[in-house]
């Protein structure tokens, strides 16, 4: 296949224009010991009819999309209504660049600000910037903000984050500007007593909630440590739980991240999900990535523009808040159509329904008498969660896992492969997308090896 | 304003309905609200017991909804289709920003990056289960090394800029596992700010050394800078000037004997695919843009991807994990050696990788070979076309971009780089990036790729030429131009002073 729409005639006129007898006179500027002289070592190409046939293949090779899944872990598998995808299949967004011509880029501009507007509306912050590459990286962005803001290099991190988020910060670290300590769990929660005791000289504390374990952090004891060394919290949220529970911003965080693929985005092995990220109005030119303002055209017209261009690495170069340039543009357009679509009350309901699943799913399980639940105190109490749990199976993890996939389902992470100290344990996650019957096929299939 | 104009009908600019006002997702969902509650049906069915009262994840709910706007199906379709008209795309025009690489976006890519068997995949899918997916990605490392020179590669950059990063975060493992920490990084001034952004974001300091005559690097300059504590050179090449640099090996060698490694930004690779690469000449990664050089879509911004390809060095160092060919013929991942880390979850932006892997596969070496050589002639085409009527300030045979100054326009009219560029806007044709490199006085850097035809390269020859006509006519109309488009200048200076950025109720101010 080839997508070049100049014919041998127009090219040989071309030629003559340039003054050359043919293409291969140009590449001689090419030294010549550096000129490839073979063809590239590639497979040969296909027409369309075969490409398609050759990517069903490789899509539909061990059927992945017929698992049922009651997995999570970062990545989850919500209903996208159908008019998302309609709206960012739209060429006049898919195929525009970033819009730095406002003239001509309003749809994009305005539809970003749209989206800054409704994350502060989810998340209760001032400010929100144009979207990040994935919650782990947003993460990141907002220790560093944090550094430079405090002028402190250390930041406390949460042993309860994402393990993949919190590797990517201790890999950022690599570069020597932020100085991360790890603070250990209990129970499931970020041990406060151990918080306490790292937190002084600290810039930041980042926390998840809900965690990696599906618990929500009492973030209100995590903002009084904070205080207590005047260091900044960060708080990754899940946005689907945003519509039920009480956002960070009502317990003071400065910033607030997060992974946004929940909102309107498939789970696409991983990516391309985005990240968001808002703060507080006192930290807005310290924010990483592109930001969209209102302002108007020289006949008053209200119009959007990128603006505090001043943060950015093509005007500060050395000195800009991050390297950053290209954002998640098209799928923060996915979010602000889903949340558009779904509302308050729809967004409510959709976490709602979540979590009355995971509840479901959860008791069933411990009736099972195979499953217990793993982080029970000795009153019996266990932390709040949202959508995503774990319990202690009682035999082998890998084995039942094997087994429930060869009947079509995903049956929880195993966390005994992350960390050894977590043998045994099995995170689950239920969706809106999961039925009565699945979960209830699901639980039989376990229960009966 | 519009009320001043009260009487007179509005005036319809740039677009089917641009007469109409463009209200805000939020103004839209006011006004039904104020008119009349819509009732709507649950989105979702609760078919298990609700949440118990005494949950203790109801202590911690919401004392208020949130502040969303909720839309009916038809107004978010319309919404959304009239923000879309006020957009310029690939797909409206002729996109001739230098050095972002505008081609045209193969649909067949489009739809195979929506195959459910891939959209709904979960990336902690058992990899007994994920073989065609993780198969196509091994593949694709495979290509994009070959393509490169390299032998390893890394998927999981998501951006330009997060490639670059993830290359000197490899560096600077590679030199402290040699017991050599440095500290400096060369970085021509030619470069893009990503460039030394990244440099400060992986803990070192930019060093900038300066272009030669011919618009390559000084080497004379490079020697006088090289030393023991730089770790690397950060080098476009072909440059943004659209020059190859004739010294690159001679620049790699040098680099190398000062015991450091060599970086190529390969945001310019769509002018040597399958002519020449970036390991044969001598360095040790390069970055590849899978939304400039392999047609995946922009997106107004993203998402791209920035696979990271490495030579033997650097290999051990890559972020994990990367899709590994096992004995048995399955595809695994794996850990490398001496891993940095990650760089980001999960293992890229898998869907923007599909579409880079279906464009590679449908062009194969020739196919590849023959964009380059249509993008490189194209751009020689076009700089003949107009090097008479602007300053071309490097006479050389150009890859894939070149670069005018304005300098003539604003000397003689008092008409600047930025008048033209907003001029061009009137004449239906997107501007070229314009004021970079910064080497250049008003700089217009012209990139047409190769997926253009001739007419549309003439039609934008016809109207750069029809433009510096009428700097010398009449400069006032290139001077306050665009006038044709849904908004005309803005305000940029009270955006950034008063920042509004982010809607709010309007009884909330």
């Amino acid at each position: 296949m080839r997508f070049i729409p100049v014919s041998d005639a127009q090219r040989d006129a071309m030629l003559r224009v340039v003054g050359v007898p043919g293409v291969d006179s140009l590449f001689e500027v090419i030294p010549r010991g550096v000129r490839l002289d073979r063809p590239l070592d590639l497979p040969h190409p296909m027409n369309e009819q075969a490409l398609r046939r050759h990517l069903d293949d490789v899509a539909y090779h061990g059927c992945p999309c017929q698992l049922v899944p009651f997995l999570g872990a970062g990545c989850y598998d919500h209903y996208v209504p159908a008019i998302v995808d309609a709206v960012i299949s739209k060429p006049e967004f898919f195929t525009a660049y970033t819009p730095y011509q406002a003239e001509v880029s309003q749809g994009t501009l305005q539809a970003i600000y749209e989206f800054q507007s409704m994350i502060c509306m989810l998340t209760g912050m001032d400010v929100a910037n144009a979207s990040m590459y994935d919650g782990a990286t947003a993460l990141v962005e907002a220790a560093y903000l944090a550094v430079h803001q405090t002028g402190r290099r250390r930041v406390i991190v949460a042993s309860t984050i994402h393990p993949e988020w919190l590797e990517t910060l201790l890999t950022y670290a690599t570069a020597g500007l932020i100085d991360p300590v790890v603070v250990p769990a209990e129970r499931g929660l970020v041990d406060l007593a151990a918080l306490r005791e790292q937190v002084a000289d600290a810039a930041a504390v980042l926390v998840a909630s809900p965690n990696f374990f599906g618990h929500i952090e009492d973030l209100a004891a995590i903002r009084a440590i904070a205080d207590n060394v005047g260091a900044l919290m960060v708080v990754a949220a899940n946005p689907i739980l945003l519509g039920l529970i009480e956002p960070p911003s009502a317990f003071g965080a400065d910033v607030v991240v997060g992974e946004g693929q929940p909102l309107g985005c498939p789970m696409t092995f991983g990516g391309p999900g985005f990240g968001f990220f808002a703060c507080k109005q006192q930290f807005v030119r310290r924010m990483p990535g592109r930001i969209v303002g209102r302002t108007v055209d020289v006949e008053g017209r209200d119009a959007f523009v990128l603006t505090m261009q001043a943060r950015e690495q093509h005007i500060r170069r050395e000195r800009a808040t991050s390297n950053i340039c290209s954002n998640h543009s098209l799928l923060a357009l996915a979010a602000s159509v889903y949340l558009a679509s779904l509302g308050p009350d729809g967004l409510e309901q959709v976490a709602r329904v979540c979590c009355a699943n995971a509840r479901y799913l959860r008791a069933k399980l411990v009736a099972t008498g195979m499953f217990d639940p793993a982080f029970m105190d000795d009153d019996g109490d266990e932390p709040a969660f949202g959508y995503e749990f774990v319990l202690r199976y009682h035999g082998d993890v890998t084995e039942m896992q094997g087994r429930m996939l060869e009947l079509g389902y995903l049956a929880g992470l195993d966390l005994g492969r992350i960390d050894e100290e977590h043998d045994g344990l099995v995170l689950f996650a239920v969706t809106e997308q999961r039925t009565r019957e699945e979960i209830d096929a699901f639980v039989r299939e376990v229960a009966h090896p | 304003m519009s009320a001043e104009r009260s009487g007179s009908a509005p005036e319809a600019r740039g677009c089917v309905g641009g007469a109409l006002p463009v209200r805000l997702l939020f103004e839209l969902e006011a006004r039904k609200s104020a008119s009349a509650d819509v009732e709507r049906e649950p989105v979702v069915e609760l078919e298990v017991p609700d949440l118990d009262s005494s949950d203790p994840l109801l202590a911690k709910a919401r004392s208020r909804p949130a502040a969303l706007p909720v839309l009916a199906e038809p107004e978010i379709a319309r919404h959304y289709a009239r923000l879309a008209a006020r957009n310029y795309s690939v797909d409206t025009g002729f996109y001739p920003l230098g050095s972002c690489t505008m081609k045209y976006n193969p649909r067949i890519n489009e739809q195979v990056a929506r195959l459910k068997g891939l959209t709904d995949a979960h990336p902690y899918l058992d990899e007994y289960v994920a073989q065609g997916l993780l198969g196509f990605m091994f593949e694709l490392q495979e290509m994009l090394a070959e393509i490169a020179g390299m032998s390893a590669v890394t998927l999981q950059p998501s951006a330009g800029a997060h490639g670059e990063l993830t290359a000197l975060l490899c560096i600077r493992a590679y030199h402290a596992d040699n017991g050599n920490a440095r500290r400096r990084v060369i970085i021509p001034d030619t470069a893009h700010g990503t460039n030394p952004a990244t440099v400060s974001m992986a803990g070192y300091e930019a060093t900038q050394v300066p272009s030669d005559a011919r618009g390559g690097v000084d080497v004379d300059a490079l020697r006088s800078v090289l030393g023991p504590d730089v770790a690397a050179i950060m080098l476009t090449n072909p440059n943004t000037l659209g020059l190859f640099d004739e010294n690159v090996c001679e620049i790699t060698r040098l680099v190398h004997e000062a015991g450091a490694l060599a970086f190529c930004d390969g945001a310019n690779m769509n002018a040597i695919l399958g002519r020449a690469r970036p390991g044969d000449m001598g360095f040790d990664a390069l970055h590849l843009n899978l939304h400039k050089t392999f047609g995946t879509p922009h997106g107004g911004g993203g998402p791209g991807a920035g696979p990271v390809a490495v030579g033997r060095k650097l290999a051990p160092y890559l972020p994990a994990p990367v899709v590994h060919h096992s004995e048995d013929g399955l595809f695994r991942l794996k850990r490398p050696s001496k891993s940095i880390g990650r760089m980001r979850s999960f293992y890229g932006n898998v869907g923007v990788l599909v579409r880079a892997y279906a464009y590679i596969r449908a062009l194969g070496a020739d196919g590849l070979r023959e964009v380059a050589d249509q993008a490189v002639l194209s751009a020689n085409y076009l700089m003949r076309r107009l090097e008479g009527a602007y300053d071309l300030p490097y006479q050389r045979t150009c890859m894939h971009e070149f670069v005018l100054s304005g300098r003539r326009q604003k000397r003689e009219h008092g008409v600047r780089t930025l008048d033209i560029a907003k001029r061009l806007l009137d004449y239906g044709i997107h501007p070229p990036t314009v004021y970079f490199p910064l080497v250049v006085d008003e700089a217009i850097m012209i990139e047409p790729t190769e997926t253009e035809s001739l007419d549309a390269l003439d039609d934008f020859a016809a109207a750069m030429l029809a433009i510096a006509e009428e700097a010398a006519i009449d400069p006032d109309l290139v001077r306050g131009a665009p006038y044709s488009t849904p908004v005309r200048r803005l305000d940029e200076a009270r955006a950034a002073k008063h920042p509004d950025l982010a809607w709010k109720p309007p009884a909330a101010e």
